[in-house]
């Protein structure tokens, strides 16, 4: 592990990493070949649909199904009285665990009913439309009772939690005194910000396309970010060895987190295709969208601030109010930005769940780090001005040189770079101190910015490469591509790994047949699949140097291994590069017609932790571990606002980040701007409605979540700050998916503030917010 | 913002109306929907009796006439997608909200998921699939791909056909123009800045043939 090779290290000059090369997939996609999870012919392929509760608690009395059964082409209706009985579920705590569900409860496992549109029947029929009408005949009777909206409701029960997100995350922190500080402190904000639901509504609704091969042996086809957790959770609720529950997904239509989980509708696919002993496919319909795969809760912060009169932070107090499911502490871990972004000697922090009729809520891009850096973001742009400084002067100001949160140093920052470039390209000079003073014709301008940060967090995963004689390769890895480019980014690291042109590498990935790799989530897939895929390259360079110096007639016969080097498919020795030859000659004449190499990619802390277990220097044994990894950046905003609409329009943008490693500069760019504007969309439009009476919902379509359109968006900027980072992964990749988003929505609101003089807390800010908010004190 | 007309507006080319549907559905419809001067709502309760269950529809994609047997109700995404293997064409909402199913009829974009199929008959559809000759691309899809103008790839074959369009429209000589004849393509991936410089390009280019 001492001497596992790094990027930078044999690959000093990257060839094809970094560049803006077009996608590898592209020509598929914009041919409509490239084939989804719904779009697999199977000979005999049935259409599910599902009945769903008209209520969101109480009990189901009976089901009718005869008025469905009736109808032509009508093959089952399936309830919780007649569907296959799962092995495993995840309504204990150990099945889960187990199961690694997402949510504490499966549906058609009983009569009661926790939640609105909670699935309570699958009907298939041999087609969509005849399932689809079925469905709608479908009678339940139930004992209805009054249920719980939001953590609003007096009703809901409040729960402290000792962890949240499935126990990833303390529900209490502390670091010093922060009461006595902020009590201490000469300047004293607190401020409650309100996050409203927030769906992911990827344009492709999850979609399922299960077959049984034989009893014991099922294919599914899933929009999944993760084929191997989709894997392990049907094998284990279906009561089956994992290697016999194969997952295809070779395109998916966007995540966003709600496809990181196998939820549901999933599994009630699969124990479908069992009872009626065909394919089914089940497509969830829009308004299913929204009460199926998980959704980024309700949630109430309140921050604290203390500060000096000169603008240095000495305390910081953060409370989460969130909404959450019957049986979960899910909760976006919202306090670990809060805690780490800017150096702050006291902190605290704690959440409060409210119970309320909803399905589990579930990450969302950016999971904790968007809300999070929404509260604080703004809160430091109250302080700055009511100090009267500047807001990027104010950042820099409280700039953490090392992590506040641990006090361990940074694997590397780049932060102060991305202000300093972001503020150069937005002409952040140029911004007005004084809000509410500047206009164009009769629209308020205002420019706002905020900074943006996400961890690397901790990952493994494992590829395959194939190296043909002929000179072409077959690299594997069991990643997805959720638009960000794995196909073509992993195509590039396997080129430059291997010593050869893209055009001679094939990249697979999306089947559980191929070796293990993590979920496409947490922005952990770039820098572990392709740590991954370098060091299986690796692997088949070290094998050929190996039958190289054991060859008589190669050049390099009797060289020592660690003296050779692979260099643009050649074999040669370092010192004296002229000596060797093309592997493809090697592999010739050693009547080789392929050579196979594989191996694991750390990601994170395990990879530094590993690094260090294994450097025989016992005087750095303790280092291990010690580096807190994060990528870092900054977004600059502005938005012009109708005084007497309220309406607020994004007029200009630009996105600064340091994210180590940038495999390709296209994709990069749009993975950016893509985060941008989701985010754009959580601060100025998106809501899912509940009605509080019925916790039902009212605007569970895409003509009523509004999300961002084209006109809705400018030109974008976005650069990327230089880094390199060998504390992280053998490639020196951060992963950028996330922190696109993280800060977004303070960059606007700040924007907001400064166009209007007046402070909008509630997400999202729609025109009503904007007219009836109050001056900034 | 800007002052342009929908195709319709004008008066001319209104069409995918309800009179063209009367007519080009041939007799069975057309005896379901007489008299003329029926109100609007009765016409569309008497169908049902006479229509309830499948029958032979032939539609013309992309030049080719295909065949299939499917119900009235079927709309001419779920055609495309579930009879004629044309996937291409993406269901998103089902509801003609996002856009993802946009095809062309008669050159004119429609949302296949709002279209019955049994409506479509003697029109010329076009998807996605039809945009290529062979193995040469469109210049919408190379200006895409050049720009990037999708991630995931599922609302692209919308935007590609809605694109396509909104260039022989006219409606992409200004880029504040083009973003908002482009609005009824959701993209969730956040992908328009760069569909914007593909359909810009190809119309400054002047070429959306096809």
């Amino acid at each position: 592990m001492d001497n596992e090779p790094k990027f930078f290290e044999t690959n000093p000059q990257a060839k094809s990493v970094g560049q803006p090369m077009d996608r590898i997939d592209g020509r598929a996609k914009v041919t409509g070949a490239a084939k989804y999870a719904a779009e697999y012919p199977l000979p005999g392929l049935v259409y599910a649909a599902l009945k769903t509760s008209e209520i969101a608690k109480g009990k189901i009395v009976s089901i009718d199904s005869a008025a469905a059964m009736r109808e032509p082409g009508v093959v089952a209706v399936l309830t919780h009285e007649n569907i296959p009985k799962l092995a495993q579920t995840p309504n204990t705590k150990d099945g889960k665990k187990a199961i690694g569900a997402p949510m504490g409860f499966m549906p058609l496992t009983g009569t009661e009913i926790f939640y609105a549109a909670q699935p309570v029947a699958v009907v298939v029929a041999d087609t969509f439309e005849r399932a689809t009408h079925a469905a709608s005949l479908v009678k339940v009777t139930y004992q209805q009772e009054a249920p719980v909206a939001t953590f609003h409701d007096p009703k809901a029960v409040k729960v402290d939690p000792a962890k949240v997100q499935d126990g990833k995350t303390d529900g209490h922190t502390r670091r010093g005194d922060a009461q006595a500080a902020f009590a201490a402190a000469p300047i004293k904000l607190t401020a409650t910000y309100n996050h409203a639901t927030n769906n992911h509504n990827p344009m492709e609704p999850g979609s399922t396309t299960a077959q049984w091969e034989a009893a014991d042996r099922l294919t599914v086809y899933e929009s999944t970010q993760g084929i191997t957790h989709t894997q392990q959770s049907l094998a284990v609720m279906l009561g089956l060895p994992r290697e016999q529950v194969r997952v295809i997904t070779k395109y998916i239509g966007g995540g966003f987190g709600c496809k990181g989980s196998c939820w549901p509708h999933t599994v009630l696919t699969a124990q479908t295709a069992k009872a009626v002993g065909r394919p089914v496919k089940l497509v969830l319909t829009r308004p299913q969208m929204f009460t199926s795969m998980g959704h980024r809760e309700d949630q109430q912060q309140t921050l604290r601030l203390g500060a000096t009169r000169d603008g240095k932070l000495t305390a910081l107090i953060h409370e989460k109010v969130s909404t959450a499911s019957m049986w979960d502490d899910y909760a976006e871990p919202n306090s670990k930005i809060v805690n780490l972004l800017y150096d702050c000697p006291t902190f605290e922090s704690s959440y409060t769940l409210g119970r309320a009729n909803v399905m589990t809520p579930t990450f969302m891009r950016a999971p904790g780090e968007a809300p999070g850096s929404f509260a604080i973001e703004c809160s430091m742009d109250d302080l700055a001005a009511t100090i009267g400084m500047d807001p990027l002067q104010l950042r820099l100001l409280n700039y953490a040189e090392q992590d506040p949160s641990t006090g361990q140093q940074w694997s590397s920052k780049g932060l102060k770079q991305c202000y300093a470039r972001g503020a150069e390209l937005f002409g952040w000079s140029k911004r007005n101190p004084k809000a509410g003073a500047t206009r164009d014709g009769r629209l308020l301008v205002g420019m706002g910015m905020a900074t943006a940060s996400y961890p690397v967090h901790n990952s493994q995963g494992t590829a395959r490469a194939r190296l043909y004689a002929d000179g072409h390769a077959v690299v594997q890895s069991g990643a997805t591509d959720l638009g960000t480019g794995t196909y073509t980014v992993m195509t590039q690291v396997a080129a430059d790994s291997l010593g050869l042109t893209p055009d001679k590498i094939r990249f697979e990935l999306g089947d559980t047949k191929l070796p293990t790799a993590p979920n496409s989530g947490g922005s952990v897939a770039a820098g572990t699949v392709s740590s991954a895929i370098y060091l299986a390259a690796q692997d088949v360079v070290q094998k050929l140097i190996k039958v190289a110096v054991l060859d008589k007639k190669s050049p390099l016969f009797r060289a020592k291994p660690e003296d050779v080097q692979m260099k643009d498919g050649r074999l040669q020795l370092k010192a004296d590069p002229k000596k060797g030859e093309e592997y493809t000659a090697l592999m010739k004449r050693a009547d080789m017609s392929d050579i196979e190499g594989s191996a694991s990619g750390k990601y994170g802390a395990g990879y530094e932790e590993a690094a260090h277990a294994a450097n025989a220097d016992p005087a750095h044994k303790d280092e291990a571990g010690q580096h807190s990894m994060h990528s870092f950046g900054a977004h600059f905003c502005e938005v012009k606002v109708d005084p007497e609409l309220g309406t607020v329009r994004v007029s200009r943008w630009v996105s600064v980040h340091a994210a180590g490693r940038i495999l390709n500069a296209k994709t990069a760019r749009s993975q950016i701007i893509g985060g941008s504007i989701f985010g754009i969309g959580s601060a100025l439009m998106e809501a899912t409605e509940r009605d509080p009476n019925l916790a039902r919902y009212t605007n569970a379509n895409l003509a009523e979540y509004h999300i961002p359109v084209n006109a809705d968006i400018p030109d974008m900027t976005v650069e990327f700050v230089d880094e390199h980072d060998p504390y992280i992964n053998a490639m020196g990749v951060k992963g950028i998916g996330e922190i696109s988003m993280v800060g977004v929505a303070a960059a606007v609101a700040n924007a907001v503030a400064h166009a209007t003089g007046r402070r909008v807390r509630d997400l999202p800010i729609t025109p009503d917010k904007v007219l009836a908010a109050k001056a900034v004190s | 913002m800007n002052h342009d007309h929908t195709p319709e507006a004008d008066g001319s080319a209104a069409d995918g109306s309800r009179r063209t549907f009367v007519k080009q559905a041939g007799g069975l419809l057309g005896l379901a929907l007489a008299p003329p001067l029926t109100g609007f709502a009765e016409r569309f309760a008497a169908p049902a009796k006479t229509l309830a269950g499948p029958t032979d529809l032939t539609l013309r994609v992309n030049g080719t006439a295909r065949t299939l047997r499917a119900e009235p109700r079927v709309t001419l995404l779920d055609a495309l997608r579930e009879n004629l293997d044309l996937t291409g064409s993406k269901k998103g909402c089902d509801h003609g909200q996002c856009g993802a199913c946009t095809v062309l009829v008669d050159g004119r974009r429609v949302n296949a998921c709002l279209t019955l199929a049994v409506m479509a008959q003697g029109k010329e559809i076009t998807t996605v699939e039809g945009l290529a000759q062979g193995d040469h691309l469109h210049p919408m899809q190379e200006a895409f791909i050049k720009h990037d103008g999708f991630q995931c790839g599922y609302c692209t074959p919308g935007q590609i056909v809605s694109a396509v369009a909104c260039v022989k429209e006219g409606h992409a000589t200004s880029d504040d123009q083009c973003r908002e004849w482009m609005s009824g393509n959701l993209c969730r991936c956040g992908a328009y800045p760069n569909i914007l410089a593909a359909v810009r390009e190809v119309a400054q280019k002047g070429g959306a043939q096809g």
